[in-house]
């Protein structure tokens, strides 16, 4: 019999060790289901989790990992403080959207002419964009007490259909030939999101990303509005007697997180994407709610884990084509990671203890 | 001599790095009231614990009528014949009394049979219950009842109490005694945990004393004085806090009609509370729980935001300030509950520290934290108030409850308040630290601070204070000097129709 014993403190030890030990978790039982899908298990997790970094290939993956990581890392960024304050902001997928519309709109308005105050110019639309679109379930709770769960998560479906008018309609390439979608803001230098060292994948939102991290790891390390926020998720009635106040963490966590998507969107946009296009979402906003959690809301862990989900999509991807994997399988296993992290979450506050409490 | 219900010999129970238990032995008779005594962490909890089942101790036995007895599990306990009515309720506020009984039992009979069940049984025994009633509406003395009914339904040969009077009004504490005395005629002997002296001299007919997990004494306490009791709990001469005769200074904080609606559905809404504090006075506020406690000290720290002039501090209208600003001007505060409140249990002490003191302190500047000088105000609160801890970086719930309260209460005193509002500061604290923590409110005092101490344990607050006043479903009495007041009077004062029903003991 095993029995549970909660801690005394959290472990150091395990709050780093939980995360590798789900990892290892996820191969060996990802590994069981390529199995059982008739393929061979060493050599698609191999495929998955070493050839985008290691194959002769590599030179093409490891950019995309860049490409993939940087709007990950950037929206889970945003979500974790509000998850820490117990904030649970879904929408982040709608936030991007809008991000992205709203930033390719300014762009799209100046075309054709060039300039360098567009670029920057967009980025802000992009970040206000999505802190707006977060702001509705923000409101909606400080005022009237709604759930921010269900109204940012049925604000992605509002987005999406946003996004779909938009690309058939106000922003549809004049000289498209009728095609939905608008023009290519990567082939308009003033708007467009360029590498910044030719090749190598990082372009301006890798960087942003990059300064997001550090940018929220001094903030929860250092300032008192992260300690706040920590307060206000561990105990609420603690941070209301220590002076916080619940309405305006709220609408700054919504709007950190919001802002942060936007900008993923934008970036994305105006970069690897290029135009606004029915399909233009592919589900980063919802991966990074798993990155956020993946990475403990750690801002390092972050860094590292949405390093490894974009891991997980290039090397499904080349599972699929090279392997003929079903895409299904994919994000099985990446359900299964989110799991077994949770899972094994309780050793950071519980010990485990083999053969006591038997009943004498 | 009877032969003894239940014999203890030998019990021994360790955990890493201290000794709960060490070789302990007594009889508890039947029909008689024994009362444990000790501070905390004397290991009175670890022994009820071992003999309710849940906790196995290392070595010794138990014998329950002459049979071995070492139940596994409470469920055993409770088949056995040994009932207990635990310090913290564990009721559901939404559901009714009745209800709440069948959810302890095994195989609950249905609904009409509990509330036949209890209304037998409340009769009997004196305690007015209405099976009916939403938990979340009763008093804590009335949910005191719905679990000393649910043990009693099971007709238990031993009863153990876990400090049952530090929430009951002097009357609620006579209806409960008056049970006891009829449970214990009937045979039914009772464990009696309880700081409080006094109480157990009336009461019980025999006691124990723990103290470092050993049995240091045993004393009939009927013919042993209070006094003698506690140093013998101590192991040292007790420390009675003395207080210096002073004249009572300019006053300093005013509430003028304060009144606020609940904050919550099991609230209690405060109603036109008038009342001056001045400096250098102890305002003694008695009440029992849920009279607008809490409420009272929210709306005094700021969780809670009035209209402007139904609080003023030096003059200055401060019903709508923030707590943070409150702090600045002097005016601090130290909720009840201690886990979840006045500190967040898995936050460090350090982290706890700059919780409130980040602003008199100047642990931030610009926004940041200077962790390295909250780190040394916890050290200095750790090391002026005795906490034990191995050191701030420990986690507030590491901390058993008392050491905790001496960390959330030293927090503030060392930040120099001008006016100090304190709910419960000695909450299962045990005795030499109450004392200490009642010394550092009356020290802060004659400093010339003002504080207002608002607690359950009227014997606490005549000790204190200078001037008493009671709390009674949201309103306030006027303020009397403490001297000369009779318990009588407090009872008056604390709101005579509450829950006064006299107890029907069928003779």
């Amino acid at each position: 019999m095993i029995a549970l014993e909660k801690r005394p403190q959290p472990s150091r030890f395990w709050t780093f060790a939980t995360p590798l030990l789900a990892v290892i978790l996820t191969m060996i039982c990802g590994g069981l289901l390529f199995a059982a899908l008739g393929k061979n298990p060493f050599e698609t997790i191999r495929t998955i989790f070493f050839d985008p970094l290691f194959s002769e290939f590599a030179w093409f993956y490891r950019p995309q990992l860049l490409i993939k990581g940087a709007p990950l890392v950037l929206i889970a960024i945003g979500l974790s403080f509000g998850f820490r304050a117990g904030i649970w902001n879904i929408g982040a997928e709608g936030q991007y959207i809008v991000g992205a519309i709203c930033g390719a709109a300014v762009g799209l308005a100046f075309y054709p002419t060039e300039s360098f105050i567009i670029f920057p110019l967009m980025i802000v639309a992009g970040a206000l964009g999505g802190l707006l679109w977060a702001m509705i379930p923000g409101v909606l709770r400080v005022k009237f007490g709604t759930n921010e769960i269900l109204v940012s998560l049925m604000l992605v479906y509002v987005a999406e259909q946003l996004l779909a008018s938009m690309a058939l309609g106000a922003l549809r390439n004049p000289d498209g030939m009728g095609f939905p979608g608008s023009r290519n803001l990567s082939q308009y230098p003033s708007a467009a999101n360029l590498e910044i060292i030719q090749g190598s994948g990082m372009h301006w939102g890798v960087l942003t990303a990059f300064i997001a991290v550090i940018f929220a790891y001094v903030a929860l390390s250092r300032h008192v509005f992260g300690f706040h926020v920590r307060l206000a998720g561990q105990s609420p009635r603690a941070a209301r007697f220590a002076g916080v106040n619940p309405a305006a963490l709220i609408l700054i966590c919504m709007g950190l997180s919001g802002a942060l998507a936007g900008l993923a969107g934008l970036f994305e946009v105006a970069g690897p994407a290029g135009q606004i296009s029915i399909d233009f979402n592919v589900g980063y906003g919802f991966t990074a709610i798993i990155v956020a959690f993946l990475g403990r809301l750690h801002p390092v862990g972050i860094l590292l884990a949405g390093g490894l989900m974009a891991l997980t999509y290039i090397g499904g991807e080349i599972a699929q084509s090279n392997l003929g994997l079903p895409l299904a399988a994919i994000q099985l296993m990446q359900g299964m990671l989110l799991f077994f992290l949770l899972a094994v979450d309780v050793l950071t506050n519980y010990r485990m203890r083999f053969g006591q409490g038997k009943p004498a | 001599m009877n032969s003894p219900l239940l014999r203890l010999s030998g019990l021994t129970k360790a955990y890493p790095g201290v000794i709960a238990n060490k070789d302990v032995s007594f009889d508890i008779l039947p029909g008689e009231v024994h009362a444990l005594l000790g501070e905390n962490g004397a290991g009175k909890s670890t022994l009820v614990k071992t003999i309710y089942g849940l906790v196995k101790p290392d070595s010794g036995t138990m014998t329950l009528q002459g049979q071995p007895f070492q139940p596994p599990e409470p469920r055993a306990a409770r088949a056995a014949g040994v009932a207990m009515v635990f310090q913290h309720f564990s009721l559901f506020d939404a559901m009714n009394v009745a209800e709440n009984i069948a959810l302890g039992m095994e195989n609950p009979p249905p609904q009409r049979e509990i509330a036949a069940q209890v209304r037998k049984v409340s009769d009997q025994y004196g305690l007015p219950l209405d099976p009916d009633r939403i938990v979340g509406e009763l008093s804590a003395g009335e949910r005191q009842r719905v679990e000393i009914i649910r043990c009693l339904l099971q007709d238990p040969k031993l009863l153990i109490m876990d400090e049952p009077t530090s929430v009951l009004t002097p009357q609620e504490v006579a209806i409960l005694f008056e049970t006891l005395r009829k449970l214990s005629s009937e045979g039914t002997a009772i464990l009696y945990i309880s700081h409080k002296l006094e109480e157990i001299r009336t009461l019980c007919d025999n006691a124990t004393v723990l103290r470092l997990g050993e049995v240091v004494g045993e004393c009939d306490p009927k013919t042993t004085s209070a006094r003698d009791m506690a140093e013998l709990m101590v192991g040292s001469k007790l420390h009675v806090p003395e207080k210096a005769d002073k004249p009572a200074g300019d006053t300093v904080l005013t509430l003028q009609n304060l009144s606020a609606k609940a904050p919550h559905r099991f609230g209690t809404a405060l109603k036109d509370i008038t009342l001056e504090v001045r400096k250098g006075e102890v305002l003694g506020i008695g009440g029992v729980a849920g009279n607008g406690q809490d409420e009272l000290v929210a709306a005094l720290s700021g969780e809670m935001r009035v209209a402007p002039a139904m609080i003023s501090y030096q003059g200055r209208a401060i019903g709508q300030m923030a707590p943070n600003a409150r702090r600045r001007i002097g005016l601090l505060a130290a909720p009840e509950e201690r886990m979840g409140h006045a500190a967040a249990p898995d936050m460090s002490l350090t982290e706890n520290a700059v919780m409130t003191a980040m602003t008199r302190q100047e642990l931030t500047s610009r926004g940041f934290v200077h962790w390295g000088k909250a780190r040394s105000f916890a050290e200095g609160v750790i090391k002026t108030f005795d906490v034990r801890t191995p050191g701030p970086a420990n986690a507030a719930r590491s901390l058993s409850g008392g050491n905790l309260q001496k960390f959330v209460i030293g927090r503030e005193i060392m930040q120099d308040p001008d006016v100090l509002v304190v709910n419960q500061p000695t909450w299962g604290v045990d005795a030499s630290a109450a004392a200490a923590i009642r010394q550092a409110l009356l020290d802060l005092a004659a400093k010339g601070a003002a504080v207002i101490v608002i607690s359950q344990d009227l014997d606490e607050l005549m000790e204190i204070s200078d001037r008493f006043a009671a709390l009674n479903e949201g309103r306030l009495s006027a303020p009397r000097p403490a001297k000369g007041l009779t318990v009588e009077e407090i009872g008056l004062m604390l709101g005579g129709a509450h829950d006064m029903e006299v107890a029907h003991v069928d003779a």
